[in-house]
């Protein structure tokens, strides 16, 4: 056991010291690895963690939600739709929703006005995100205006802001009471944005929503399923940015894994040449090859994952917020629960580690199965 | 000290990290993460919302549970994306096969 070690350390030792010999080449490559192996390794956590996230909190979202379409074009839906959908034999209740998206000039940020169903924030008065009050630079108490889209100004109090915590959901978010929300809008009465169906039976809810269809041919509904679906289908690989993201790692991967098994260098086949020469076995000098291979990968990989793990879950994944920010003025800070997928970290490994250890092995064994003499002369 | 010896430190307390991770977010998700949680949906309950603030640049990429299928057309109909936030969502699966799920 004791010598089984020290053989391994032995053969550390020397492969520690081959690429050491080649510092720059492979110091330059291990910083590259890693760094694919961190954004690929980050952007695994943060989808994950944001599908996990959005699976958890959306399963509070309405069973139902019924849009107008005009000309293909969300519209506001008369309020005499919710009496005769409340009708439908297995509708709980029907609620309007009153909500919208308000650009404030002065700020250059575009908010999410909501009207919530109970009145917990009276006329006058609003409730705010906290990405809200990052860019007004407003705190409870404090008074600011809204202009209407009449261009009056409507001047409300902050009565309070949601947690850091809740920036997931509600970083942009405005409440307000309805009759601030017609007054901002000028919406005109008898009208919602869309509306919110509770449906007694979960498995009933299909059925509701193709009645709900056949009874207003002008109306879309949606179903909590949809909705879930919408996010567990978000950063989709097949489409967008992402797949570029995936490729470009692969192809990454690819390329070191090719740069290796297309053979060994003179230098590096005289080297096992004389390694064979003076002794050493075929299974050494495979072994040799190994710990070359699994020294840079393994290392690529492990620094690469905790890296990852620090920048998503303590930095709210900082460095994709360029990307991610786009033509945002207000930007929501990511602070997610931290999820580890186990198998999406077996395929990344799996993806990173084998590929290029195996690939240092192969043209080692044909060099090592060779003639010493002949490696030497080559 | 043996360059083996020190590598295999370091390996060892890389993996020694990998598993703080681990036990990093079993801690966050069972004890911080449920609180936080539980205030998030408490909020999409009582506020009735149905998306995620993860953009802010679009309607359809703000609210794409909630994005009608002409959205991002929203200067005409072969307009190339305008957001880039549209590069990272894909369409919502209800409006691929519409009324599929109503059959």
């Amino acid at each position: 056991m004791n010598t089984c070690v020290n053989r391994h350390k032995n053969i550390i030792d020397f492969a520690l010291s081959s690429l050491l010999r080649r510092k720059v080449k492979n110091l330059s490559l291990l910083a590259v690895y890693t760094l694919i192996v961190f954004v690929l390794a980050s952007l695994i956590f943060f989808v994950q963690a944001v599908r996990q996230e959005a699976a958890a909190i959306l399963a509070e979202a309405p069973d139902i939600v019924v849009q107008r379409l005009a000309a293909g074009r969300h519209d506001l839906i008369p309020a005499g739709y919710a009496e005769r959908i409340g009708a439908i034999r297995g509708v709980g209740r029907v609620a309007p929703r009153l909500w919208g998206y308000y650009f404030h000039p002065a700020f250059g940020a575009t908010y999410t006005v909501m009207v919530p169903e109970e009145p917990i924030v009276a006329p006058g008065r609003i409730l705010v995100g906290a990405g809200v009050a990052r860019n007004q630079q407003i705190k409870v108490g404090d008074v600011t205006a809204l202009r209407s889209s009449r261009g009056e100004p409507l001047p409300v109090t902050v009565g309070g802001v949601y947690p850091a915590a809740s920036d997931l959901v509600a970083a942009d978010l405005i409440v307000m009471s309805a009759a601030d929300f017609h007054a901002l809008f000028n919406l005109p009465q008898g009208y919602a944005t869309d509306l919110a169906v509770t449906v007694a039976n979960s498995r009933e809810q299909a059925t509701v929503a193709a009645k709900i269809a056949e009874l207003f041919p002008d109306t879309r509904p949606i179903l909590k399923s949809e909705i879930l679906r919408t996010y567990d289908a978000i950063f989709e690989w097949r489409g967008g940015m992402m797949v570029v993201i995936l490729a470009t790692a692969v192809l990454s991967f690819v390329i070191f894994a090719w740069d290796k098994a297309t053979g060994l260098s003179a230098e590096e086949r005289k080297e096992i040449g004389i390694l064979k020469s003076i002794g050493w076995e075929t299974s050494d000098v495979l072994l040799l090859k190994f710990w070359e291979g699994a020294v840079i990968s393994l290392t690529a990989f492990l620094v690469g994952i905790v890296l990852a793990y620090g920048h998503v879950f303590f930095f709210s994944a900082g460095l994709f917020e360029s990307a991610l920010k786009g033509w945002s003025v207000l930007y929501p800070r990511f602070r997610l629960v931290p999820v580890i997928d186990a198998f999406q970290v077996t395929v990344l490994f799996f993806l990173s580690v084998l590929p290029y250890t195996a690939a240092t092995i192969v043209p080692a064994w044909l060099a090592a199965s060779s003639d010493p003499d002949a490696a030497m002369r080559s | 000290m043996r360059k083996s010896t020190i590598y295999l430190l370091f390996t060892a307390c890389s993996v020694a990290a990998c598993l703080l991770a681990v036990l990093h977010a079993a801690f966050r998700r069972h004890y911080d993460g449920r609180t936080e949680r539980r205030h998030r949906a408490t909020l999409v309950r009582e506020l009735r919302l149905t998306d995620l603030c993860l953009f802010t640049d679009a309607r359809y990429t703000r609210n794409p549970a909630m994005a009608d299928r002409h959205a991002p057309f929203q200067e005409h109909p072969v307009a190339l994306e305008h957001f880039p936030s549209g590069s990272f969502l894909s369409p919502p699966a209800g409006l691929e096969r519409p009324h599929e799920h109503l059959r």
